[in-house]
């Protein structure tokens, strides 16, 4: 099987709801075959660019072209073969079960007459075994707990079988433990499938964990890209959050590890205790 | 186009720590050609495959049926309990309007309905049958079809089940404009029909435009329509208060919704309408399993999100203007039939054809309860819809409530 890596690219982009401009005139290269990260404040434009990124927003000026041709110029069908987007927080129907939705994620492979193909079943079971949802494939979706939901929906973008994968925030209102299952699959679908993932985080150290190229967006602006060591540093995190703190490095992964300093604490504090202790 | 398609997935490694054992295959699906190549589960023809893929012992899985032929490339989910709930609303439907027919001042048995209906019996009995109490039974099928698939549109497309046509404004309109012709003296053969469908479609229109924000979402539809539903009611209310008493007694007829006095002459539009918005309703459904999930997610899955919705509106909106303009907007239909054929057929969406047959089935044992109750008497059956249909749906959410899996 011949495979060409996606080619994911913005040029001269501004986005706007109405008439707020939220990003403005932004270049970005995703590179292919790799987790990036996109990073950033409350507000920052960073949920608004995966979208256009998704075709779910036109631009207002400038393009999101995917190899070589513009977004707004593929067709829709095509595009979703090509393309599958999570967005935040999405709902399924009360009753709907954990198999119809992965089934769901076919659509764009499936015809009126067409709806479960040899290439539906391997894609559907498959997607179910690779999230740790196969016992669970006959449960409605709205009973399951808030870790098992989402990989519920994970399984429907990934039996969608696109090449490229953009998720909005995957790990929000998820419990720490479920966080860290979640992107462990979104690793395990980036290295075993070689699938280009986009994801907006919300926790730089697990930006920092998970993805090999971090975007650091603020005021709609990308103002740092690179590996995370690279771009994550102290005067980053300052500039871009507006947050005091120190890096370490995670003892587990090895990539920086934020620690926040806030208004009262201080290494200072802690070289005083260690003072009085001695 | 290239594509990586994740069939290599089963030989991957084993994902232990999501708890999942790699190599799990369900066992169903197979290929339809005898002589494929045998994986050790192909299961040959039509194969009925029921895929292990139970949960773990706690809920009472449903099966997961697929099927799938070779010759022409067709496949798909088989829901058995859905099938057999249409069977079963085909059925009974069929019995009510043979029972409807045989029912009157001039009694018929149920099997000489039946026969008259293929052409053979007295001529009596057949002119009886055939020109007199037929066309009104097939109008109540009709409407019935018409009215509980309108509603199964609207409802899955706004996912909300009170988003029904009777709700949102489109019968309202209707009435408004049906009422205004009674008073002002416009309406006159045709007529009634004709306001009825102009009525409903600009309505229609009115909630379409005044909801649409950069596209239009559900529930901008719903809250519109709430609104434009009252003006209208208002509106009517204010028309029947100015017109004569007998005008407001001939606009309060038609209000109610009823069958009372049709002829081939109402069935023949309606049937050529149906025709065509039925399948494209049936059609339309298949897009609608996206569009369930949310506008995003629908658009992502290749979903034109709002050329659908559009299509949708204006097919639902069809099928509802043209069922009140020959029966007038009975009450109840469009609301309660999806969801009583949703909790029959335990699906998580209102399922089209099972909407229909329930909306008919629900209006043809209405319009037979209204003839027969008062004897002498034919109450319109708008009448009796709420009050059969109501008990209907409660018994339906008190139950599915018992079953915990309630909505």
């Amino acid at each position: 099987m011949s495979t060409i890596d996606p080619d994911l690219r913005a040029s001269g982009l501004s986005l706007a709801y109405d008439n707020r401009l939220v990003v403005e005139n932004l270049d970005l290269v995703v590179p292919p075959g790799r987790i990036t990260a996109i990073v950033g404040a409350n507000a920052c434009g960073k949920s608004t660019l995966l979208r256009a990124l998704a075709r779910l927003l036109a631009p207002r000026q400038g393009s999101v072209q995917l190899d070589g041709r513009a977004l707004q110029s593929i067709p829709t069908r095509e595009l979703a073969r090509r393309l599958g987007i999570l967005p935040q927080g999405p709902v399924a129907p009360e009753g709907l079960t954990v198999i119809d939705l992965v089934n769901r994620g076919r659509s764009p492979h499936q015809t009126w007459w067409r709806q479960w193909s040899k290439a539906d079943e391997q894609a559907v079971h498959g997607a179910l075994a690779a999230t740790g949802m196969t016992d669970l494939a006959n449960r409605a979706v709205d009973e399951l707990s808030g870790g098992q939901r989402q990989r519920a929906w994970i399984a429907m973008a990934v039996a969608q079988g696109t090449p490229v994968l953009l998720l909005d925030e995957p790990t929000t209102y998820l419990d720490l433990a479920h966080q860290i299952d979640v992107l462990d699959l979104v690793t395990d679908l980036n290295r075993r499938e070689n699938r280009t993932i986009v994801m907006v985080l919300h926790d730089l150290n697990q930006a920092c964990r998970y993805a090999d190229h971090v975007i650091a967006m603020k005021s709609g602006r990308i103002v740092a890209e690179g590996a995370p060591a690279e771009v994550i540093t102290a005067r980053s995190v300052e500039e871009i959050f507006n947050l005091r703190c120190q890096i370490a490095t995670d003892p587990v992964s090895g990539t920086p590890l934020i620690i926040p300093m806030g208004r009262h604490h201080d290494v200072s504090d802690v070289q005083a205790v260690a003072g009085t202790a001695g | 186009m290239v594509r990586r398609s994740p069939d290599t997935r089963p030989d991957t490694p084993s994902d232990a720590h999501l708890g999942a054992p790699a190599d799990i295959r369900p066992d169903g699906p197979a290929d339809a050609r005898p002589d494929a190549p045998a994986e050790g589960r192909s299961r040959g023809f039509l194969n009925l495959g029921k895929a292990r893929l139970r949960s773990g012992g706690t809920a009472p899985a449903p099966s997961h049926r697929t099927f799938r032929l070779a010759a022409p490339p067709v496949s798909g989910i088989l829901r058995p309990r859905l099938i057999a709930v249409c069977a079963a609303l085909a059925v009974a439907t069929f019995l009510i309007l043979c029972w409807g027919v045989s029912t009157g001042d001039y009694p018929i048995g149920l099997t000489a309905v039946m026969k008259a209906l293929v052409g053979s019996g007295d001529p009596g009995t057949l002119l009886v049958v055939r020109e007199l109490r037929l066309p009104r039974a097939v109008v109540g099928l009709l409407v019935g079809v018409a009215f509980g698939i309108s509603g199964a549109l609207f409802q899955t497309m706004t996912r909300n089940p009170l988003a029904s046509p009777d709700m949102i404004g489109i019968t309202e309109g209707a009435g408004t404009a049906v009422v205004a012709g009674i008073v002002f003296g416009w309406s006159g053969g045709l007529g009634t029909q004709t306001f009825g469908l102009i009525g409903a479609l600009a309505t229609a229109l009115l909630v379409y435009v005044l909801a649409w924000k950069r596209g239009t979402t559900g529930y901008r539809i719903v809250l519109v329509g709430i609104g434009v539903s009252w003006i209208c009611t208002s509106a009517t209310d204010y028309l029947v208060a100015r017109g004569g008493q007998f005008q407001a007694q001939a606009a309060l007829g038609w209000l109610v919704g009823n069958l009372n006095g049709r002829t081939w002459d109402q069935v023949v539009p309606l049937t050529v309408v149906m025709v065509v918005l039925v399948p494209a309703a049936l059609m339309l459904s298949r897009l609608m399993r996206t569009l369930q999930l949310g506008d995003d997610v629908a658009a992502g899955l290749g979903t034109p999100v709002q050329p659908v919705r559009l299509a949708l509106l204006l097919t639902g909106v069809g099928l509802i203007a043209f069922g009140t303009a020959a029966a007038g907007p009975i009450a109840f239909v469009a609301l309660a039939a999806p969801q009583i054929a949703q909790r029959l057929a335990r699906t998580a969406w209102p399922p089209p054809i099972a909407s229909g047959l329930a909306g008919a089935m629900v209006v043809l044992a209405s319009d037979l309860i209204a003839r027969t109750m008062i004897s002498g008497t034919e109450l319109p059956v708008g009448i009796v819809t709420g009050v059969l249909g109501a008990p209907i749906l409660l018994w339906l959410l008190i139950r599915a409530n018992r079953a915990g899996s309630g909505g």
